[in-house]
């Protein structure tokens, strides 16, 4: 069973905070084992994730963009049409019932490309808690729509100006705030990443994607895809897709990194192809890092990539050699995502079109006979503004 | 016996109680610190904390994220702190602690960094994001090369946390007077006190208490019951005004020490 007791998956995660919150992690690791032991717990947040989220979702054929390239058949997992426009909903929504359960009043999140951010800002309006979203300066000027969106279901956006100015910079400072407002805050971690439990149980709540994507696969093929690619920034929809299949050995993980303007640069957020194992944000991972120590700052043109940490999971993953990690760049980014818009009439996020462009590549070298499994992780409506500036 | 101890010994025969200043090392730049060392110390501080910049200081109010960026700006790292204690270690005993994040002495090599430690003559060390459950190495280390290992308790932590960072502690025991990031407060939380009184009933070890403390009358307040008093925001804060730097902080620090010392 990984992780561990200790939150450690073989040398990766780990409990690195202040003392202070050392007491508030013990508590919501003892609440989220009581829950998920829970059958009404379990049977609410499986009716929430069908009725107001909109699960299952479709498992579809790309038969124009697979035509195109005539190599491997590719299935897109549509997380792009779940409310708010992401995966990140399963794992807010998990964890605002377990806010609830918990007895907190405040909901408190970073974001990066501010689709976390939303997706607590939606939970919260949904179960009447207040709410405070930390967002670099950065993304806020790249994400205006998401802001805005955020504003008016009732959350306050709180700035961060230092490092940065963007997702690292919004996750110390709200980790800031919950080591000043813990007996009243619940924080909601939006990725695989941070101190144990948060891993684990963002791991879990995102699992239903792989769980459904699986049963789909069987549904439509008759057999397991032969490779499942998704992109990684903080990884929580690549684990949410790897993770149901990961005692299939004859299926291929691959996670996509943002390779930014080239992994010979120093313009990227490929923290597994290029970095080293560290301690950043309560875990203990793969960094980009100086030689002292000192995190990187990582870049994408995706805000949900920029990120110069990943998940300990995939870490272990990648150290067990189960999972593979790759790079894309921010111009072959852009080149899945016209690709998918053209031949599917499907608008793609960024980050997933990270994986997309993958997918393209790897689909063209394998026969026909070959089956490549999508995590559509976010649809492009936000990133509209950035995307009209290049075509 | 280590400096701390030893500082801490001497103090008690007098009944006083000990003040132990922060500053960022390499804020505005390493010689300027070896000064403002210096000046601390004639001002009548007992124990100096030296801050090793991290880039993302999760503990830190704004106060002490601001001197880290100052000091990582002009490219300070261990190995030319280190190098500044050697130099510091010819002029003064004072007993010296390094305060930082896990990953830089992560990225240094734990060995390395507690051989460097012994070796340049740093008495102690603070991590405010290594809780003991994940310090067993650091602390082994620790005995090994006779350097402190500070641990911080909480007014979160229940009393069996309490017991296992007394029991894992060496030097002193940091208390953290609130909830919070580090940065002056005009006001603290009144129970300080009565949390400072349960720990030291738990422990023989010194309690030092930080985090907000800004001025000599919350200073002795809280010098009546603890061991010592820790203060470093409001002493960043003057660096980082630049004007008058060295004797303002002289001053600060003398009213600071009459505080804590005339008990």
């Amino acid at each position: 069973m990984k992780p561990d007791k200790k939150g450690y998956f073989d040398g990766f995660g780990g409990k690195f905070v202040p003392e202070t919150l050392m007491v508030a992690l013990a508590e919501l690791e003892k609440e989220y084992f009581a829950a998920k032991k829970d059958k009404l717990f379990r049977r609410e947040f499986a009716a929430i994730l069908k009725n107001y989220a909109g699960r299952p979702t479709l498992l579809y054929y790309a038969k124009r963009l697979t035509e195109k390239l005539g190599g491997a058949k590719i299935y897109l997992k549509r997380e792009d049409l779940l409310h708010t426009g992401a995966h990140k909903i399963n794992n807010t929504l998990g964890q605002g019932l377990l806010a609830l359960r918990m007895k907190k009043p405040r909901l408190i999140a970073e974001t990066g490309a501010g689709q976390h951010g939303v997706a607590t800002a939606t939970v919260a309006a949904l179960f009447g808690l207040k709410c405070e979203i930390f967002m670099g300066e950065e993304d806020i000027r790249r994400q205006a729509i998401n802001v805005f969106k955020m504003k008016i279901l009732g959350a306050k956006v709180t700035p961060v100006s230092s490092g940065s100015k963007t997702l690292k910079d919004a996750m110390n400072e709200a980790i800031r705030d919950w080591v000043t407002n813990v007996a009243s805050t619940y924080y909601v971690i939006g990725s695989v990443a941070g101190p144990h439990p948060y891993p684990m149980m963002v791991r879990d709540f995102q699992s239903v994607i792989g769980r459904e994507a699986r049963r789909q696969m069987l549904a439509a093929e008759g057999r397991l895809p032969d490779h499942v690619v998704a992109c990684v920034g903080g990884g929580s929809n690549a684990m949410g897709i790897f993770y149901s299949f990961l005692k299939d050995k004859t299926v291929g993980l691959i996670g996509v990194e943002a390779a930014g303007l080239g992994l010979n640069t120093t313009k990227h957020a490929a923290t597994l192809c290029k970095g080293s194992v560290g301690i950043l944000h309560g875990s203990k991972s793969y960094l980009l890092q100086d030689p002292d120590g000192q995190i990187e700052i990582a870049h994408s043109i995706s805000a949900g990539l920029d990120y110069p940490g990943v998940g300990p999971e995939h870490s272990y993953l990648k150290e067990m050699g189960r999972a593979k990690y790759v790079a894309v760049t921010d111009k072959e980014a852009l080149e899945g995502f016209k690709m998918l818009t053209e031949l599917e009439g499907i608008i793609p996020a960024l980050e997933s079109s990270h994986a997309l462009y993958h997918a393209v590549k790897l689909a063209k070298r394998l026969p026909r006979n070959k089956i490549i499994l999508v995590n559509l992780s976010g649809r492009g409506d936000k990133d509209m503004d950035i995307v009209r500036g290049i075509f | 016996m280590n400096r701390i101890d030893k500082k801490f010994k001497a103090l008690k025969k007098y009944g006083a109680k000990a003040f132990i200043a922060y500053i960022t090392a390499g804020d505005p730049d390493l010689s300027t610190t070896e000064n403002i060392v210096l000046a601390l110390e004639s001002s009548g501080a007992d124990i100096i904390e030296l801050g090793i910049p991290f880039s993302d200081p999760m503990a830190d109010g704004p106060t002490i994220q601001a001197a880290s960026y100052r000091a990582l700006r002009n490219k300070v790292n261990l190995k030319k702190i280190f190098k500044m204690v050697v130099h510091l270690r010819r002029i003064t005993d004072i007993p010296l602690v390094f305060m930082t994040y896990y990953n830089p002495v992560f990225k240094y090599g734990l060995t390395s960094f507690f051989r460097s430690c012994a070796a340049c003559g740093v008495d102690g060390v603070i991590i405010p994001d290594l809780p003991y459950e994940e310090a067993k190495e650091l602390i082994a280390l620790g005995k090994k090369h006779e350097v402190a290992t500070i641990f911080l308790a909480a007014p979160t932590s229940t009393r069996e946390r309490i017991k296992h960072i007394a029991k894992v502690s060496t030097g002193f025991i940091y208390y953290v007077s609130l909830t919070g990031v580090t940065g002056a407060r005009s006001k603290l939380p009144p129970e300080v006190i009565a949390n400072v009184k349960a720990i030291k009933k738990l422990t023989d070890k010194p309690v030092a208490v930080g985090f907000g403390i800004s001025n000599p009358g919350q200073a002795k307040d809280i010098a009546k019951v603890s061991d010592g008093i820790i203060v470093g925001s409001a002493i960043v804060r003057i660096i980082g005004e630049k004007k008058r730097m060295i004797p303002r902080i002289s001053n600060f620090a003398k009213q600071m020490a009459t505080a804590i010392h005339g008990i």
